[in-house]
């Protein structure tokens, strides 16, 4: 096996069309292209990373922000009122790598500018009280079955695929860091959590986001959730089946089942607030791919047309005035 | 008199020949409306209270007949959703009286029904419904069963989660009772067992089986009237992949051109999500 490794600068794949035709995956396509495009040596690392280790460091550190840190907001821009600001805010991260090919870049270019847009967005919530922001990082139906016949060359790349991760969220995690030790000054603090089929990711991956979720269990800033290898339905059918294994062991009779019970079997239980009141989708695509399909019930809905790497400040700001303006009646009386 | 059958005959000539062009591209097979905007119309032109939902009627019909004219073979209405009930009881009463006299109306012999022969469902917690409208709706399904041509389902006291809910006290009731009866089948032994308890667990097909809207693929254009961008608790699950549409045109406004751009949009999209439900 040839030594080969990922800068660790690429993140996470997002949705988005793929580069190559007939290619078998989104993921396996951007590795394809970081092979042909980047000008980086490729070197596989033989050392398991150990994230948890640099992590539980930079929270011995002091570089990670503890609970109790007093809130703080800043005062909204033009055209914002607080009282109309959404609590819980949802978003699609569409359109990095389209973004990096209208600009002749390669894919990893593209995930690093998503990752920075990202860290804006979260300042953003920060700044102004949003509670909860739930970023949609990696969708189940990205994890494509390779076609049959590809078998060697999977299996090749699949190695990559999972270091690619890893050092990816390696990358992140490391990323919210040094962003939190950035403004440890200001003592913002933002509790992590992660929703999805954790399962599938590498294993030193799920101790890290275990490691993360205890340490930042007791921040109360904001509420970052970030939703890798998720999918609405899936979540439907897994609360499903905790309700049918409690029907099975006699706690609970069929006839019992209501909406109540469900949202609490739901993986976005985490949350205190698990209904986004706006979700904001990038790059123009009018749909919404089996992300949180039951908490969109009441959800408003906003479809930016930048792609997520352009997806600033003005945007954003566009995004809560046009939530601002809506008038949410709930199927009920008019306000 | 002659002059307006004239104008209204090359209008249809004008409208086929357009809908024939755009049979070049893929026909999405299901398109899903939310009929919002109904009381805005009514406040709009000062007509009474509860004229909306009437004037809005005339637009369902001619978007069911365009569709069914491009070649769409089910379309799904929201007519009237469980928190409506939360309304003033006056506007909810006019709306189960004008839906009890639509229902009756289209079992009619010149109704679109029969036209088109589209088979009728009624989509929701029926339980929910009067004794008067309940019986028209149940009718009208049995009256159309044998019709093959189109499907028109028409979602009354629906939302999306009560569907779920439902679906999920359906699936653990029949676990429930495969389980019982393996049970008392006889005994368990070792990979039997192991069999028993894959067959038991609750899967996505279970759910889906399940659903109300179990009968129809899902939907791969939701539109929803009045410019509002949110699904109001109605097809949570089936959207998952369907492109969505919210022309600022209220109900009794919306046209030809909206239905057009919709679909436009939707052969834009459709070869890349094509490929996208291959790989899956």
């Amino acid at each position: 096996m040839p030594s080969l490794s990922l800068h660790p600068s690429y993140v996470f794949s997002l949705r988005s069309e793929p580069l190559l035709p007939n290619a078998p995956s989104r993921l396996l396509t951007s590795v394809f292209i970081s092979f042909t495009r980047t000008s980086r040596p490729l070197r596989v690392s033989t050392r398991e990373p150990n994230f948890t280790e640099e992590y539980r460091n930079d929270v011995v550190n002091g570089r990670v922000a503890g609970a109790g840190a007093p809130a703080r907001e800043d005062p909204l821009p033009e055209g914002l009122r607080r009282e109309s600001m959404p609590r819980h805010v949802a978003v699609i991260m569409d359109g990095n790598r389209r973004w990096a090919r209208a600009r002749g870049l390669p894919a990893a270019s593209g995930y690093e500018a998503g990752l920075r847009s990202l860290r804006g967005v979260v300042e953003l919530c920060c700044r102004w009280g949003i509670r909860v922001l739930t970023v949609f990082a990696f969708s189940s139906d990205n994890w494509v079955r390779p076609k049959v016949g590809f078998s060697s060359l999977i299996f090749f790349v699949f190695g990559f695929l999972v270091r690619f991760l890893s050092v990816e969220v390696d990358f992140l995690m490391s990323l919210f860091a040094r962003a939190l030790r950035k403004e440890a000054s200001n003592r913002r603090d933002i509790r992590v959590s992660l929703i999805g089929d954790s399962t599938k990711l590498p294993k030193a991956l799920q101790k890290l986001i275990e490691s993360v979720e205890e340490t930042t269990k007791n921040n109360s800033r904001l509420h970052l959730v970030v939703a890798v290898s998720y999918s609405g339905q899936y979540d439907i059918v897994q609360a499903c089946q905790s309700i049918a294994l409690k029907v099975k062991d006699g706690l609970i009779e069929p006839e019992d089942i209501n909406e109540f019970l469900i949202e609490k079997e739901l993986q976005t239980n985490c949350a205190q607030l698990s209904r986004p009141d706006l979700l904001i989708r990038t790059s123009g695509e009018l749909r919404l791919s089996n992300f949180f399909l039951w908490q969109l019930a009441y959800t408003e809905l906003f479809f930016a047309e930048s792609h997520w790497p352009d997806f600033g400040e003005p945007d954003f700001i566009e995004a809560l005035r046009s939530f601002r303006q809506r008038q949410r009646r709930y199927g009920g009386q008019d306000p | 008199m002659g002059e307006d059958r004239f104008f209204g005959s090359s209008l249809t000539i004008l409208r086929r020949f357009l809908f024939r062009i755009l049979a070049v591209g893929p026909i999405p097979n299901h398109i899903a409306f939310i009929m919002d905007g109904n009381r805005r119309y009514a406040k709009k032109q000062n007509l009474e209270q509860g004229a909306g939902h009437k004037a809005g009627f005339p637009a369902l019909m001619s978007m069911l007949k365009y569709c069914y004219e491009l070649g769409v073979k089910f379309i799904t209405v929201y007519a009237f959703s469980i928190d409506n009930f939360k309304r003033r009881p006056e506007e909810v009463q006019y709306v189960m009286d004008l839906m009890q006299e639509k229902i009756e109306g289209l079992l009619k012999e010149e109704s679109i029904v029969n036209q088109y022969g589209v088979r009728v469902y009624f989509v929701g917690n029926l339980k929910l419904l009067n004794e008067p409208v309940r019986v028209a709706a149940e009718k009208a399904m049995l009256a159309t069963a044998n019709n093959t041509n189109t499907v028109l389902l028409i979602c009354m006291a629906y939302t999306s989660s009560d569907e779920i809910v439902h679906s999920i006290q359906n699936s653990c009731q029949e676990k429930w009772d495969q389980m019982q009866a393996s049970k008392v089948n006889g005994a368990c032994n070792g990979d039997i067992c192991k069999q028993e308890k894959e067959r038991c667990a609750i899967k996505l097909v279970d759910l889906e089986k399940h659903m109300y809207m179990g009968v129809a693929p899902d939907p791969d254009i939701l539109i929803r009237s009045s410019g509002e961008m949110r699904l109001s608790n109605f097809l949570l699950w089936q959207s998952a992949n369907c492109l969505l549409y919210s022309p600022s045109a209220l109900w009794p406004e919306i046209g030809l051109r909206h239905l057009v751009w919709a679909v436009l949009n939707f052969q834009r999209n459709h070869s890349y999500l094509e490929k996208k439900k291959k790989q899956l």
